[in-house]
């Protein structure tokens, strides 16, 4: 009987059946940060319990990092006590914290990858909705709770209920100046931002067979925008070529016994979904929201929803919202929008090829006057890679400020928030109210090329326009 | 002796997996209080607890920011909102719209909700990592259809101080006379009324078999 990925890796991590119906599920591979976890260490220390696994826990710091800071003490104190409480937690637990100081620190979603931790056929859990983003290695990687932390530090393990399977394929091939990112939020936009409740979602088809790493991981990392808790690709030579010779990876026999396992951990020809989605490559366009949720999505030529025509009450109260927040005219295009700030960084896309195919448009442009523009690299490794190749010089040069490691504008917990009602073009992934540390902010999600378009026009702006992209010159 | 004493937990480590005596937890089979409507869809945890709240190494104190960016203008002077209501102060049970909890998966959001004095959640529908955690504090998240939350609301809106009864063992709500359906994930309700909503006793329990799975994965066995 042919089975399904997360078929396989859920069987294999079943410890066994709960009382109420639910599993109790092992989980491979632990990650932390500083804002979900120093309470599940509280609630331990409360209850007098050990860290069951602490080599299976692997810590990192990212939300509140000063990106433009590295020496402490940092200016804000409850962001140095919640670095110190992370350190003392680590230290007294005996758990490998990517501090700063190692060189290897970054965004969580970011680090684990990128050390080689997050491998295919594994179960990860991270007090992070954003932990979806591991499954583009083909795990099942699952945001959780801070008591649920707690658990899987004293235990290993989590009371879970399983997921249903949706499978979801993108045929053909994207058009130019299309990006990862103008992926997930056109399936966002179509199956809604609670279309994935109760669902573990597989991408596939000929787009993610081509995509790298990095834009499954982008594809991933959103899946719980659209509701979906975890959403997986299975893993292929891609994956493997991409985790050969990182520190965490298995060498020598150990690499040849992991790859067989891996190969066979894929999906099954002809396993079982509980539902089937497909969308033509060619039909999709640089997509960018509008609204107050990552479903509220447009393609760039497109106008911005007018109430009037929603197709019910709940619906036209939910565009009213959005267009008071937003201060945007029904029926305005998109295109055109005057922009604030433009951040091209945050777990969904601040890695290496990000900012490599950014730096191949943005070299001897420049950001246009008035646009604060920044781009902060996911992880200093993403950081020493992209100076390595004189990217950093090149965003520098076009008028963009260029920092250290961490979450950054993605949401308010540093130094990097909106001010006021500044609109934001934004390569992250939440435009709620308020998200980008100012109440009356506003986010415009995009893929990272759009944003550096934005950033040099001074407006929301067709990339392919702007950089000729696609065209024959 | 403390609990936080290391020497206490150094002798828990020896005996480990003999989980240590934990408090038996409330069986939770029916929520009843007054009720208050905030209303609109989609409304993620960042709008429960803005980020810049969460910086703190315990979960103390979160209840005065719940809603706070719609509750309070930038002087922290009150806006007009439902929970600011003086005809709404000391209601137990929410009742919101759908999709209610998505995007981040902070605790604290459930946190403070429950600090701020919310025993129940009555919503269309829940976003799965906020609906979870609630269950785990004790929080009953039940459904209902969007006509049945508005008939609550009215009735709320028209005389604040009816009292709602949440069954949750039955899956109703009771008010003013009238009932409505209420539906719960059956693991949930469970747990709920058998009293096994945090689940940390049992897992401990498992701790050896989960032992044993481990030593059968080769990515966990090779340690």
């Amino acid at each position: 009987m042919p089975k399904s990925l997360f078929e396989k890796v859920w069987s294999a991590h079943a410890v066994r059946p709960l009382a109420d119906g639910q599993t109790q599920l092992l989980i491979g591979t632990h990650l932390i940060h500083e804002v979900t976890s120093p309470q599940a260490f509280g609630m331990l220390r409360d209850l007098g319990l050990p860290v069951l696994m602490p080599y299976r826990t692997f810590a990192t710091v990212d939300h509140i990092v000063p990106t433009d800071q590295f020496a402490e003490p940092y200016r804000d104190p409850l962001a140095q006590a919640m670095m110190d409480e992370l350190r003392r937690n680590c230290t007294e637990f005996k758990i490998t914290f990517f501090d700063r100081a190692t060189g290897q620190q970054g965004i969580v979603h970011i680090v684990g990858p990128e050390q080689g931790i997050t491998q295919p056929g594994t179960t990860i859990a991270c007090g992070d909705s954003h932990t979806s983003t591991h499954g583009a290695f083909g795990a099942i990687a699952l945001g959780i709770g801070t008591t649920q932390i707690r658990d899987v530090l004293a235990t290993q393990t989590l009371a879970i209920g399983r997921l249903k399977l949706r499978r979801i394929n993108v045929t053909g091939r994207l058009r130019p100046g299309v990006y990862a990112k103008d992926v997930i939020l056109h399936i966002i936009r179509t199956l809604g931002v609670n279309g994935g409740t109760g669902y573990a979602y597989e991408y596939g088809g000929e787009v993610f067979d081509r995509f790298s790493m990095e834009e499954r991981m982008t594809v991933c990392n959103m899946s719980i925008e659209g509701g979906a808790r975890v959403g997986y690709v299975n893993p292929d030579d891609t994956t493997f070529a991409y985790l050969r010779g990182r520190p965490y990876a298995p060498r020598g026999a150990d690499w040849d016994a992991a790859l067989a396992r891996w190969r066979a951990v894929a999906s099954d020809p002809g396993c079982a979904y509980d539902d089937v989605v497909s969308f033509r490559a060619e039909d999709l366009p640089p997509t960018v929201t509008w609204g107050i949720n990552p479903g509220q999505g447009i393609g760039i030529d497109e106008t911005i929803p007018d109430p009037a025509r929603a197709k019910d009450a709940n619906e036209r109260a939910s565009i009213e919202e959005a267009l008071a927040h937003m201060k945007f005219e029904p029926g305005a295009p998109i295109k055109g929008t005057k922009v604030d700030v433009a951040f091209l960084g945050s777990c969904t896309n601040a890695r290496l090829t990000d900012f490599k195919e950014v730096a191949k448009h943005l070299k001897g442009r420049r950001v246009a006057p008035g646009v604060k523009a920044i781009a902060v690299p996911g992880s200093q490794g993403v950081g020493r890679l992209c100076a390595e190749l004189g990217l950093d010089r090149i965003f520098r040069d076009a008028g963009f400020e260029w920092r250290e490691a961490g979450c950054s504008m993605c949401l308010g917990m540093n130094p990097d928030k909106l001010v006021g009602d500044q609109l934001c073009a934004s390569s992250s992934n939440r435009n709620f109210k308020g998200r980008q540390g100012s109440p009356t902010g506003r986010t415009v999600l995009m893929s990272p090329l759009m944003v550096a378009a934005a950033a040099v026009t001074g407006r929301v702006s067709d990339a392919r326009e702007v950089f000729g992209v696609g065209s024959s010159s | 002796m403390c609990l936080d004493d290391p020497t206490l937990r150094l002798l828990n480590l020896n005996f480990y997996p003999q989980p240590p005596p934990l408090m038996a937890l409330e069986k939770i089979t029916t929520i009843r209080g007054r009720a208050v409507h905030v209303p609109g869809n989609d409304v993620d945890t960042d709008r429960i607890i803005p980020a810049r709240y969460m910086k703190c190494v315990t979960f103390d104190g979160l209840g005065e920011y719940l809603f706070y960016d719609a509750r309070k203008n930038p002087d922290g002077t009150d806006k007009p909102h439902q929970l600011n209501d003086p005809r709404f102060q000391g209601a137990t049970i929410l009742l919101a719209g759908a999709n209610f909890g998505c995007g981040s998966s902070r605790e604290h959001a459930p946190q403070a909700i429950q600090k701020h004095g919310f025993k129940a959640l009555v919503a269309e529908n829940f976003a799965e990592i906020f609906f979870g955690n609630c269950i785990t504090l004790g929080i009953p998240c039940v459904s209902a259809a969007r006509a049945d939350i508005r008939k609550i609301a009215e009735a709320v809106e028209s005389h604040p101080a009816v009292e709602i009864t949440i069954d949750v063992a039955q899956g109703e709500i009771h008010f003013a006379g009238q009932t409505v359906r209420a539906t719960l994930r059956n693991s949930a309700r469970d747990a709920l009324v058998n009293g096994r909503w945090d689940p940390i006793g049992e897992l401990l329990e498992g701790v050896e078999d989960a032992r044993k799975t481990a030593g059968r994965l080769p990515y966990l066995a090779s340690r």
